[in-house]
């Protein structure tokens, strides 16, 4: 088996560990990035619409486009960053200090690192319902990929499931490549994405069925269909199902932190509603408990590619930082202060009363 | 093949069409591309059946971590194919239950 040695190996090529990956090179070191997909970028390669969030973070940029910025970002530092796509991180063994790596689904090899930022993002989630498991039943970040990414056509005619901000870009998004969009079915009483995004959609025509759920899918091979039906504030179906034709149905019911390596790495745990999972405990510096492991972005609890992209800059320069490479100390400063107004206010209540409950006063301390 | 010729914001540059095999069917698609997404531009959806109650399955997350995907290529079966880039003269099946390997082929263990 082939092995490799790096200063510092980052999992997962999206923003945060691209942000990771500059900051650390920046310092001066050496650092291997592993991507499973065939392309850098996580999440931010299927935005094809205009981000929100702060300047700073690239507000009102594309999605796709801030992908290219930092993948500009880290060409500048020529060989010290190593891309490797098609890569997986399979497993990592923290007493050898070792990470196993896949590229393609056979051609398996290890890593050495000194240091490890995780940076996995997250996954979606499936809800329960008969049938939910035949062709047709598409996660939104599926769906995405699909047409933004490969320009493919998902289906002739999408029911979106929830009305956060995903499910809404999503529908919109469906709407450009030309799909029909049936209805977007939220259960909560109310719309949980950006009012803009949920008046795009309205604009265009699109029911909102609010206190609504999907009960079924039909169909034999694939979608065909799907029963909604309205329900009460318990989640319950009230009244009789309504049949809606669709050959897609799509979930846009929330992502879960991908936190596996970080249960490999031993890192303490904890289950925080807020940040939609398991999460590791961290300091300022987002180090885990494991002294070789830091993380970034969604993976540390589920927020905004903004957040997750300072969260990547921070964690990378204290990784570099801690083996010896020379970082400028004020640099953290800038960053936590970035962090701290990207939550500041109402919108980041949610995420600031999750991150209080897994931060601890530096490692040291605790 | 189902592709969106025109769209407002994005532009597709496909790569190379190259011709594969899908159960037997021969067809086109981009190489480099996951196999998963050429299947899907010629409107296939099922792309395995599951072992005991043998439903049928079609890809759900498209980035290579549920599993749902699995097909034989190329003799090798659990190929995740969603993010598994298509080659000219790939030899795609749908995938029945567990799938089997040829040991005696010597290459896949
Ligand atoms: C529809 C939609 C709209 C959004 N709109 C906005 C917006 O307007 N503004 C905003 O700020 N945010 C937005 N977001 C959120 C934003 O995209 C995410 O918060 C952000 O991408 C998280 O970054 P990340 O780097 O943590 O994870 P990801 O972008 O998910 O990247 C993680 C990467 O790690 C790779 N990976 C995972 N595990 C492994 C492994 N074991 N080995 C190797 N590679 C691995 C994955 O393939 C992936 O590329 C949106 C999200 C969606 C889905
Ligand atoms: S669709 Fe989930 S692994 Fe391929």
């Amino acid at each position: 088996m082939k092995e490799y040695k790096t200063d510092v190996l980052i999992v997962g090529g999206g923003p945060a560990g691209l942000s990771a990956a500059a900051e650390a090179a920046g310092a001066g070191a050496e650092v291997m990035v592993a991507e499973g997909d065939l392309h850098l970028g996580g999440q931010l390669v299927k935005q094809s619409h205009k981000f929100f969030g702060s300047k700073d973070e690239f507000a009102g940029t594309r999605g796709f486009e801030i992908a290219k910025i930092l993948k500009n970002e880290i060409s500048q530092y020529g060989g010290r960053v190593k891309t490797f796509l098609d890569t997986t991180v399979s497993g990592y063994y923290p007493d050898e200090g070792a990470a196993t790596l896949m590229t393609g689904e056979e051609e398996y090899f290890r890593v050495y690192p000194r240091k490890v930022v995780v940076a996995s993002g997250a996954q979606e989630r499936l809800i329960p319902f008969p049938n939910n498991d035949i062709p047709g039943v598409y996660g939104a970040g599926a769906v995405q990929t699909l047409m933004n990414v490969y320009g493919v056509v998902p289906g002739k005619r999408v029911l979106m499931i929830g009305a956060g901000n995903i499910g809404l870009i999503v529908s919109y998004q469906l709407m450009q490549a030309g799909v029909e969009v049936a209805a977007v079915v939220e259960g909560m009483p109310r719309v949980g994405g950006y009012w803009v995004h949920a008046a795009k959609i309205r604009r265009l025509g699109i029911p909102i069925l609010l206190r609504h759920s999907v009960k079924r899918a039909i169909g034999d091979v694939f979608v065909t269909g799907a029963e909604i039906t309205e329900v009460d504030e318990r989640f319950n179906p009230v009244g009789s199902p309504t049949e809606i034709e669709c050959d897609t149905i799509c979930l846009a019911v929330g992502l879960a932190p991908s936190g596996e390596l970080l249960w490999q790495a031993g890192c303490e745990m904890k289950y925080v509603p807020n940040l939609c999972g398991h999460v590791p405990y961290r300091d300022r510096y987002m180090r885990t408990s494991n002294r070789d492991v830091w993380m970034a972005g969604d993976v540390s609890g589920i927020e905004e590619a903004s957040a997750a992209m300072i969260e990547g800059r921070i964690a990378g320069l204290a990784a570099a930082e801690s083996l010896g490479y020379k970082v400028k100390a004020e640099k953290f400063e800038i960053f936590w202060a970035r962090l701290k107004n990207l939550r500041a206010g109402e919108v980041g209540d949610k995420i600031r009363a999750g991150v209080a409950q897994v931060v601890v006063d530096g490692w040291e301390a605790k | 093949m189902e592709l969106i010729n025109s769209h407002p914001v994005l532009d597709f540059s496909h790569g190379k069409k190259v011709s594969f095999s899908f159960d037997g069917r021969d067809m086109e698609g981009f190489e480099g591309e996951p196999i998963a997404m050429a299947l899907h531009a010629h409107g296939v959806k099922v792309y395995r059946h599951t072992p005991e109650m043998r439903r049928p399955r079609g890809f759900f997350c498209a980035i290579g971590k549920c599993s749902s995907c699995f097909m034989v290529v190329d003799g090798v079966p659990n190929v995740r194919t969603c993010v598994t880039p298509l080659k000219k003269d790939m030899k795609v099946e749908t995938q029945n239950g567990r799938g089997s390997i040829d040991l005696s082929a010597g290459g896949v263990a």
